[in-house]
This record gives C-alpha cells, sequence and structure tokens, in this order.
C-alpha cells in the first residue's frame, strides 16, 4: 500500500490535480450561479436591514474562507516543521495570497454593509480588529517568504509564524461572544443550529460552498504554478552547473 | 435594477463589484503565473537544461 509521503509527491499533485480541478471548476460554477440566481430572483428581503442582506452571500462566505484558508495552512505548517513535506510548504506558500483575498473581501463588503446599517464603515470593535489582523498576518507571511532567498530556511521560518497567528482564529470566532461588539454573534454555525430563515440559509449554503470549491480549484492551480516554479529554479540551478563545466572543458 | 435594491443600492452593487474585482483579478493573476512557469520550463527543457551536467573526463 503506497504511502502518505508517496500519495502527496508533487509530480503525482500534479497529475491527480489536472484530472480534478477542472471538475472542481465546473461544480464551483454550477452552485455559485444557482446561489446567485436565488440571492437576485428568489431570496426575499431582510425586514429589518432590507436589500443590504445580499452582501451577507458574499460576506460571510468571504469570512469563512478567510478563516479556513489560515487553518489550512497552518496544518500544512506541521507538515513543513515536522515532516518536511515538500508538497506541504508548496501548499501553505500557494493559499497564502488566496486567503489574503478573501481577507480583503470580507472587510470591503463588511464595510459596505456597515455604513448603511451602523451608519460607518469601520469602529475598532474586537471583531473587526481580529480579521484585520488576519489579513495582515497573511501579508506579513507573504512579505516573510519573500525576504528570504534559501526557500527551506524560507519555508520553516512562515510556518512558525503561521502556527504563532493561529492563535487569532478562535479570537475572530468568539470575539462577539467574548466582546461587547457592533458585530452581530453566530447566526450558521452556532450549537443550536442556523437561526436564520431557509430562504435565506439556502442561497448562502450554495454560494459557501461554490465559493470554497473555487477557493480550492484556485488553490490547486496556485499550488501547480508554485511546483513548476521549483522546477524552473531547479533546472536553471543544473543549467548553469551544465554551462559552467562545459566552459572549465574549454568547449565553449 | 437600482431601483428595486433600495436606498442602499450603491453599497449592494459596491460589494458585488468588489467582489468580482478582488477574485477576478486573483484568479487571472494566478492563471497567469501558472502559463509563465509553463513556458518558462518548456524553454528548459528545450535547452536541455534537464540533463544533468556530464562530469569532466
Amino acid at each position: 500500500m503506497a504511502s502518505f509521503t508517496e500519495l502527496a509527491n508533487p509530480a503525482r499533485f500534479m497529475r491527480l490535480s489536472s484530472i480534478v480541478l477542472p471538475w472542481l471548476a465546473g461544480g464551483a460554477a454550477v452552485l455559485l450561479a444557482a446561489g446567485f440566481y436565488l440571492v437576485w430572483f428568489v431570496a426575499p428581503a431582510d425586514y429589518q436591514q432590507g436589500e443590504t442582506i445580499k452582501i451577507m452571500y458574499v460576506h460571510v462566505p468571504a469570512a469563512w474562507l478567510a478563516l479556513m484558508l489560515y487553518t489550512m495552512m497552518a496544518l500544512s505548517a506541521i507538515g513543513v516543521l515536522v515532516w518536511r513535506h515538500p508538497l506541504a510548504d508548496v501548499a501553505q506558500q500557494a493559499a497564502a495570497p488566496i486567503g489574503a483575498a478573501f481577507a480583503l473581501l470580507c472587510l470591503v463588503s463588511g464595510a459596505l454593509w456597515g455604513r448603511p446599517m451602523w451608519g460607518t464603515y469601520w469602529v475598532w470593535d474586537a471583531r473587526l480588529t481580529s480579521m484585520l489582523v488576519l489579513f495582515l498576518l497573511y501579508l506579513g507571511i507573504i512579505a516573510l517568504r519573500r525576504a528570504i532567498d534559501e526557500p527551506s530556511r524560507a519555508g520553516r521560518a512562515v510556518a512558525i509564524l503561521t502556527l504563532v497567528g493561529w492563535l487569532n482564529i478562535p479570537i475572530i470566532k468568539f470575539s462577539v461572544d467574548w466582546w461587547s461588539t457592533l458585530h452581530q454573534p453566530a447566526s450558521v454555525l452556532r450549537l443550536g443550529g442556523p437561526t436564520i430563515h431557509a430562504s435565506m440559509l439556502w442561497p448562502l449554503v450554495l454560494t459557501a460552498v461554490g465559493f470554497t470549491l473555487l477557493a480550492f480549484v484556485l488553490h490547486g492551480t496556485a499550488m501547480q504554478a508554485e511546483i513548476l516554479r521549483r522546477r524552473v529554479r531547479t533546472l536553471t540551478i543544473f543549467e548553469a552547473e551544465r554551462l559552467d563545466r562545459l566552459s572549465l572543458q574549454g568547449v565553449r | 435594477m437600482t431601483a428595486a435594491l433600495g436606498p442602499h443600492a450603491g453599497f449592494i452593487l459596491a460589494a458585488y463589484l468588489a467582489t468580482a474585482a478582488i477574485l477576478g483579478g486573483l484568479a487571472i493573476a494566478i492563471l497567469m503565473d501558472r502559463r509563465a512557469q509553463r513556458r518558462a520550463l518548456a524553454a528548459l527543457e528545450e535547452r536541455g537544461a534537464g540533463r544533468r551536467a556530464q562530469a569532466p573526463s
């Protein structure tokens, strides 16, 4: 039986992902089309928030994915530090810009929802501030990776920062319970079950799953690009060595 | 359409435009990066860079 390490080697990932990613992309397109059809033509306006509730269908999935991608990066970081697995490092590196994009989308859509509902684009409360910290963590991780030339050293440094930064994830999730905040408490992922009506819950589920598949597609594609980049780097070094040897032999 | 969205139509449309811009931009950047890496790899392989250097005799 093939070991996990054998299954997760970069060449095998390239083969499998080229088969799976088009199907995931198709699934994402169908779910997002169905979800946004319900959002724009079927789901009712909220009795308090009116049509601004439409912002929820992009804001909430963006927040979930920003948290999920960071958690995925933290799991990859364990793979980097404990097993020094190259694919874990690739997965971690590829996820950072995608997580940053979803965190930015969460902050922007939240501000655009907050202005008409709260009367302000921004307030320094626990939920909003901890989400901003997550976005800054993503940017810090991307910057740290670029600041260190040696790839394996960069991978380990980024892994440590990622794991330390993961402490922010439960703070984001429970900030609305622990502190007084303008942000509403959880209404979908909560112990007593969702508190929103099915006519709004189903479009939200469809867009959330659709965005999740989209995130997987983007992550898989970014991982392919990163594996290719590392192969290019290795071959460039081989080529330089070959040209060096040829020049030593006086062939050039 | 904006009338049907009520007095806050601008905020709703801006949120959806931001979604399209951020995720569309990200998708284009990732796809262009993969294409660039594929081309760079193909160029290197065409030059024979995949062969390990021969040790001098």
